[in-house]
């Protein structure tokens, strides 16, 4: 008698089927627009070529070993990271109350960020502190904080589908309704799945209802310069926040806008009331961080910091990440030009309205699975396709397919 | 609104307010109530060692190995590996959940064996985690969710310091059974028996394969053979820790001897797999987490349960260390090279505590140091009691945990004579 008699299978991870489903499709003009990575115009991974140029630095340096890192991670890495997001001239960082802690990607910092508040956040080991996520939200976002030990997760209104825009109202309303102290997971740039965000005038609403009501801001930060092409930009509205005084988290990741999918590289900021407070705060961050993984993985994090931390590489790297931000800016012109000019039913404006790796379309399941299905182009069920999976030579396969979806599927 | 998928029912609280603790005014901090968390007692005793200004001092605290120069050890499979892995211009795709394929094949082979039935039958599932600590941890909330049996952990007294926490953090519950017999620096066979015989059937028991962490104190073969008899009588599920393979005796089948032992007796078990040490791959975190099952069908259901938990925490793990060591296990000349570079690592510790017990002799101890040479791997339980740990780090520079466990890597031909004056003298 097995002890694992009882296990269930579980289902797969969706976005990772759809990969695997299209992995063994065989059809010649089979597109895949669904998992979230860069790819160039040959449809082809990118390794950014300032990494190149930095790994080849690394190998080559014979003082390098492959020691542990410190708990909360390599420290010159950590700090950069902050400045990115934060910005050079952050008043935060000057008055020394924001720390980082090196984690496995953007998923490590949520986690560490979310076992953290269920520790610390509103008492100690509150479990039942709200945790809002936008409707809808990365899929994964739910399960980090509910694997973290949270027990009320909900939904805050965010995607129209009548308009194909912010439910900005719905949104007002659910921060206004939402218990004090309640945590809010607030995607920084480029909405992921939506592609949609805020204003910065719709921006200072929300922070102002958050401050008001007690909230607090937990930022997802996946694609700082991969949704405008300015990391300044794509940070406005964390800076912001951090002007009005929060104390917040920011989980950020070099995944997209690094091109280190697989080295897990991502850091989680801290920003705090003063030097005091954060210092306890990163003692217990630490404690988290050792039960977890011990120490973080360091030669992703070696890239990140090289290259942050010397200017002619950051100038290099910065004009890497507007190449990717610029393509994915010329498909979504092109997209919307050939679904205009198909007279494809509907309107497409959302699709250059929309920022970041990812689009909603707007198409419903039966369409979606008339695009896999007869078309072989696989997209997320919700009606979300990555932009970067287009390229000049599949765009009006994709357009026309499309185009056959909205008028033959209702 | 949109409904949101979870694997956990999600309920809603409507308008009622969660407990509130410590409220946050306009101008107060969300955290006046966090506490200091205590240093970490490992990392600790490094943090104190770099302050310390004596030229003579010595860092025996935290397990990486180092050669005679004192100095960290690259291996030179290591950096061959990686020259080839530089030449293949790979890409940085996500890799899938449980990791590189090649490595998790590997790291399977490597602790069962190249003959072993479990993986000719397909009944087992190896997934990549973030070195021994990711694995243990992936381990114990593995069971947490699924193991239907006392939520007990029984660990052997003592053991690896984080050990408690991790299984803690995950939800279990923490007991011990005798192991250390302070009076012998040797194994308390006699109490462990006695102890797991009494241990309630299902619970979980942790077993350190091999150069247990952080005495040295290993159980010999025929000892090894009458505890999985008893754990089989109990009916216990074994968790076994293996950080050490090849590090121990020099040779990785005689490391492993005790895992593949049990498993052969049908104990279908849990094991953890770091390459930390063994490969010197320290900060690029490289583990391995099996799960032996009864057939491939409830191997397939148990991988699909990992992945949804190993999701929620860092998605898919760093393909880095992993590539290296896979080219390495992968790679014939490759991995008789490492086989010869891990011996050395082992030999030259076995030679520290040759050299020790041999110094402690000379200064005139009165002592039974017979145990520095008995006990194997990278520590050593030195017998030392705190107020002689106290004495030894404050007086002489020499720092190790307060339980008196010195890493013998941080021992080195020029220093071992130091050393020997330093313990002596503290010990007289």
């Amino acid at each position: 008698m097995s002890v694992f008699s009882d296990v269930p299978q579980a289902p797969p991870v969706a976005v990772f089927k759809l990969t695997a489903d299209f992995r063994e499709d065989s059809h010649p003009q089979k597109v895949n627009l669904g998992v979230g990575a860069y790819r160039t115009d040959d449809c082809q991974p990118w390794v950014l070529p300032v990494v190149k140029k930095v790994e080849r630095l690394i190998v080559e340096d014979e003082s390098l070993n492959h020691e542990y890192l410190p708990i909360l991670g390599l420290p010159e890495f950590r700090s950069a990271s902050s400045k990115v997001a934060l910005g050079d001239d952050s008043d935060a960082i000057k008055d020394n109350r924001v720390g980082g802690v090196q984690a496995l990607g953007g998923t490590g910092a949520l986690r560490i960020g979310a076992e953290f508040l269920r520790r610390w956040y509103n008492g100690v080991n509150n479990t039942s502190t709200p945790v809002y996520v936008s409707a809808p939200t990365w899929e994964n976002h739910n399960a980090v904080f509910a694997d973290a030990g949270f027990k009320d997760i909900r939904p805050y209104h965010y995607w129209d589908a009548a308009k194909r825009g912010l439910d900005f109202t719905g949104f007002q309303d659910d921060l206004e309704k939402a218990p004090e102290h309640s945590i809010f997971v607030l995607h920084a740039c480029a909405h992921n799945p939506t592609g949609t965000d805020p204003t910065q005038e719709e921006w200072k609403k929300i922070a102002e209802i958050m401050k008001r009501r007690n909230l607090f801001v937990f930022f997802d930060s996946a694609y700082q310069g991969f949704a405008s092409g300015s990391l300044d930009k794509d940070a406005w509205a964390i800076r912001f926040f951090v002007s009005e005084g929060f104390e917040l988290f920011v989980a950020q990741s070099f995944s997209k806008n690094f091109g280190l999918y697989n080295e897990r590289v991502g850091n989680l900021t801290v920003v705090a009331q003063d030097s005091e407070n954060l210092t306890r705060i990163l003692s217990q961050m630490e404690k988290i961080v050792r039960t977890t993984w011990s120490n973080p993985p360091s030669q992703g994090a070696r890239i990140v910091s090289k290259t942050l931390n010397c200017p002619e590489l950051f100038a290099e790297w910065k004009a890497n990440v507007k190449t990717m931000a610029d393509r994915v800016l010329l498909m979504r012109d092109q997209l919307k030009s050939k679904l205009q000019a198909l007279g494809t039913p509907g309107t497409w404006d959302h699709i250059t309205q929309q920022i970041g790796m990812f689009s909603f379309t707007g198409l419903n399941p039966k369409q979606v699975e008339f695009m896999i299905k007869e078309k072989h182009v696989y997209l997320m069920a919700s009606g979300r396709i990555n932009m970067c999976g287009l390229t000049s030579k599949n765009i009006d396969y994709v357009a026309q397919s499309i185009h056959e979806a909205v008028t033959k599927i209702q | 609104m949109a409904l949101l998928k979870s694997n956990k029912v999600i309920y809603c609280l409507g308008n009622i307010s969660p407990s509130l603790g410590v409220l946050s005014t306009r101008n107060s901090s969300w955290w006046g109530g966090v506490q200091m968390g205590p240093p970490d007692p490992i990392l600790g005793v490094t943090e104190a060692f770099k302050r310390d200004t004596n030229p003579k001092k010595m860092n025996l605290g935290v397990g990486a190995y180092r050669d005679d120069q004192g100095k960290p050890f690259v291996l030179s499979c290591v950096r061959k590996a990686e020259a080839l892995i530089a030449s293949k211009q790979l890409d940085k795709e996500y890799l899938p959940i449980g990791g590189l394929g090649e490595f998790s094949k590997a790291c399977a082979q490597l602790a069962l064996g190249n003959d072993s039935e479990v993986l000719k039958s397909s009944r087992s599932i190896t997934v990549q985690t973030i070195s021994g600590t990711g694995s243990l941890r992936i381990g114990a909330n593995f069971l947490s969710r699924f193991h239907g049996g006392p939520h007990d952990v029984y660990l052997p007294k003592p053991s690896w310091g984080n050990h408690t926490p991790i299984f803690r953090d995950a939800g279990m519950q923490l007991k011990a059974y005798r192991y250390y017999e302070p009076s012998t620096c040797g194994f308390d066979f006699k109490g462990a028996l006695e102890d797991i015989s009494k241990i309630p059937e299902q619970s979980v028991i942790v077993l350190h394969a091999c150069a247990h962490n952080p005495t040295g104190v290993d159980p010999k073969p025929e000892q090894w053979k009458e505890i999985a008899s008893i754990v089989k009588k109990r009916n216990l599920l074994v968790f076994f820790d293996m950080a050490y393979q090849g590090f121990a005796s020099g040779d990785i089948d005689r490391d492993a001897w005790a895992v593949r032992y049990f498993i052969e007796q049908g104990h279908n078990i849990v094991l953890s797999q770091s390459f930390a040490k063994n490969m010197g791959l320290y900060g690029e975190r490289v583990g391995g987490f099996t799960v032996v099952c009864k057939d491939a069908e409830e191997a397939k259901r148990v991988e699909s349960q990992l992945k949804i938990l190993i999701r929620p925490i860092y998605s898919n793990p760093p393909m880095n260390g992993a590539r290296i060591a896979a080219t390495i296990l992968n790679t014939p000349d490759l991995r008789s090279l490492w086989l010869e570079e891990v011996h050395g690592m082992a030999n030259r510790i076995i030679k520290m505590r040759e050299q020790l017990a041999a110094g402690l002799k000379k200064n005139g101890s009165s002592h039974n140091w017979q145990h520095v040479i008995d006990q194997i791997g990278m520590f050593c339980f030195t017998g030392l009691k705190p107020e002689q740990v106290e004495r030894i780090i404050k007086e002489y520079s020499v720092y190790m945990t307060k339980d008196g466990r010195i890493s013998m890597a941080g021992v080195s031909s020029g220093n071992v004579g130091y050393l020997a004056e330093a313990i002596h003298a503290v010990t007289k």
